[in-house]
């Protein structure tokens, strides 16, 4: 996984709630046993119209959005289905942070793994990221992990929280199951007890 | 003071907590389908591990596979390619796989219980976010990430936060006609699809003792549209004589000693949540899914509202949209709106007692002259069983298709999709655009809702 220190990119607005994982990633595009290539997938219902070309009203297609990384969106995003293809998609596509009010639990664990950043804030704060990327579509925002802020040109500087644990994560690139593994002792521990707790699950069956 | 039932299941797992680092607790089961595995399996195989614990595994295959014409070969090939990738990667790892020649297949949620695999103050995990489902047995029960899947199949364990806990207590007794999915779905409908988010539901009260273990099912598994992490119910004599003689259920003495040990994990009388939420069970109606979200819902009685009256900018817009794709005027009368097509099944409505509920709406009619309907079984058992009871000839007499088991035209991933346009009344879970297809317009019902939906073409106040 690429480290997350800091970051400066292009952000782009998508003022909607609810966006779910069916939407990020439409589920044709999930019978593939690959990890890579679901950028190109990414919002497909809304990027392209029913007749297969770009539909110029769907927010990421806006000229000012090309090459973003910072997604910022409205409450709840990434709700409904657990499926990791979604953060997948998000990064593959470029996205390296995600901005909005709040997430869907699932989704927003997800995104550790994949070395995106979900950042949330206020609803006021969401307005004044919202009216600074209107007032200058295409306008690149910084996000620094270590201080846990992200900062406009505009002046506007909005702290926020991010668990010891993931942060380390994300500035190191590291794999979760290499730092559980260092526990391997204590998981031998705890089988022992159960076993002698409650055999019936133990037994091969 | 005392401590509630998911503070229970989580202490009892915990291997490894220290401040400031999230804690890694210990995975009892872990369940698996063909969608969400094939990274997670080719992640071990990069790095030489092994599956820790293959017999607390348990993979089916259900997403993609087809629900008639079982016979022939499966024409998509990408398809094609996941199932057999799943079948390969169970026999190099070791882990037990129930695939579509086998008569336990089926959706991962219907057969897991089915099977005796899951118990009370288990946690179980699954690459599958309605994994909420298996709350219902008392266990700690939520869907993860596929880094997660294998994480869990390298460690048998999980770097997990704890959740907040809230408590829904649901009262009084449920009118007729009146089911867990309408339980759920008024829940949804007054709390939003965010209102859970950071929460462990337990559900308890009255109604929720009252209902079957399918029926506690069914709730537990929308917990999740909920927003919430999991959904959970105290194990009670029910859960006890559901799990007594399954495949993978104690035996004999050792079944006592287990039960004695279920019984332990009930919220304590003292026990303290986070929140708390009482709901009149006696004052729900059937409910009707209006949009592309499990809130925007509505009695059978009711309306599709008007955006001008929702609560926020926000709401409002989400009800323009909402309007707009399901083709929808405000105000019609939801007894007002035809349907195409119906879909009975899923992991949220694919049990034994839904067919009967299903089945016992049909009183001789026929399946409306425009109305597609079909019925698929969660799994290979329930199909069993339902064709032992006769229920599939009811259904089959009345125009509706019996099919093959399968998660099928919940999320249409493999040919039972819903044409642009095409209107359907389904027991699935979720509403979302193109869910059931692309432009396909669902409308979230219980079983018997969608029955009845049918015969008449529309939508009928079954009480
Ligand atoms: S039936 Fe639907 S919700 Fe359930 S596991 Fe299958 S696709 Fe998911």
């Amino acid at each position: 996984m690429e480290p997350l220190v800091k970051h400066r990119g292009i952000a782009a607005l998508m003022p909607r709630i609810n966006v779910d994982t069916d939407q990020i990633i439409p589920k044709q595009f999930m019978k593939r046993t690959e990890k890579c290539g679901y950028g190109k997938y990414l919002f497909s219902n809304w990027k392209y119209r029913e007749d297969g070309t770009l539909n110029l009203d769907f927010e990421l297609n806006r000229e000012e959005f090309k090459g973003a990384s910072i997604l910022v969106a409205g409450d709840n995003f990434g709700c409904g289905s657990s499926r990791e293809h979604a953060p997948w998609a998000i990064s593959d596509y470029g996205f390296r942070v995600i901005v909005s009010t709040s997430f869907a639990d699932i989704f927003f664990s997800n995104c550790f793994k994949n070395g995106i950043l979900p950042v949330t804030v206020t609803a006021e704060a969401l307005k004044s990221l919202s009216d600074e990327i209107e007032a200058t579509p295409g306008v690149s925002f910084d996000v620094d992990v270590e201080k846990q802020e992200l900062v406009t040109p505009g002046g506007t500087v909005i702290p926020y929280e991010l668990d010891g644990f993931r942060k380390e994560s994300l500035m190191k690139g590291m794999d979760d199951i290499d730092r559980t593994l260092k526990h391997t002792d204590k998981i031998y521990i705890f089988e022992e007890k159960q076993n002698l707790k409650t055999p019936w699950l133990w037994k091969a069956m | 003071m005392g401590q509630n039932m998911y503070e229970k299941i989580w202490d009892a797992h915990v291997i490894h907590e220290n401040t400031g680092q999230t804690p890694i607790v210990y995975v009892d089961r872990h369940l698996m389908h063909e969608v969400t595995s094939p990274q997670a399996f080719s992640g071990l195989r990069e790095k030489s591990r092994k599956i820790r614990r293959p017999d607390f595994c348990l993979a089916t295959m259900d997403h993609v596979v087809p629900t008639k014409d079982r016979d022939k070969p499966l024409a998509d090939a990408v398809a094609r390619n996941q199932l057999e990738t799943l079948a390969s990667n169970c026999k190099e790892f070791g882990v037990r796989c129930f695939d579509m020649t086998s008569e336990k297949q089926g959706v991962i949620h219907v057969i897991a219980p089915e099977q005796g695999f899951v118990h009370p103050g288990m946690i179980v995990v699954c690459g599958d976010s309605h994994t909420a489902t298996h709350g219902a047995f008392g266990s700690l029960a939520f869907g993860i990430g596929t880094s997660e899947v294998e994480h869990v199949m390298a460690t048998q364990s999980l770097q997990q936060k704890r959740s907040k806990t809230m408590r829904v207590t649901f009262e009084g007794r449920l009118t007729d006609g009146v089911s867990a999915k309408d339980l759920a779905l008024a829940l949804i409908g007054r709390i939003g699809t965010a209102g859970g988010t950071g929460y462990v539901m337990e559900f308890a009260g009255d109604t929720v003792g009252d209902l079957s273990m399918e029926g506690r099912m069914t709730l537990c598994n929308m917990a999740i549209e909920a927003g919430a992490r999991a959904g959970m119910v105290a194990p009670d004599e029910k859960t006890v004589a559901y799990l007594k003689g399954r495949e993978f259920a104690p035996r004999d003495r050792e079944f006592d000693q287990a039960a004695a040990y279920w019984n332990t994990f009930t919220s304590d009388e003292d026990a303290v949540f986070d929140t708390e939420l009482i709901i009149r069970a006696d004052e729900i109606a059937p409910q009707v899914t209006w949009g592309t979200s499990p809130e925007q819902v509505t009695d059978v009685t009711g309306c599709v509202p008007h955006p001008d009256r929702q609560k926020s900018d926000d709401a409002r817009k989400a009800c323009e949209n909402a309007l707009e794709y399901m083709g929808l005027e405000p105000g019609t009368p939801v007894t007002d709106i035809t349907i195409d097509y119906v879909f009975i099944g899923s992991c949220t409505n694919g049990r034994i007692e839904d067919f009967r509920e299903a089945a016992a709406m049909i009183h001789g009619g026929k399946v409306h002259p425009n109305v597609t309907a079909i019925v698929v079984p969660g799994s290979g058992l329930v199909k069993k069983q339902a064709e032992e009871e006769g229920l599939h000839k009811l259904f089959l007499e009345a125009g509706f298709e019996w099919r093959e088991p399968g998660c099928s035209m919940c999320l249409a991933m493999n040919d039972d999709v819903l044409q642009p346009g095409q209107r359907c009344a389904s027991t699935s879970n979720r509403n979302f655009e193109g869910r059931q297809g692309q432009g396909g317009r669902t409308h979230l019902v219980s079983p018997a809702m969608a029955a009845a939906a049918a015969i008449a073409g529309k939508f009928t106040d079954i009480r």
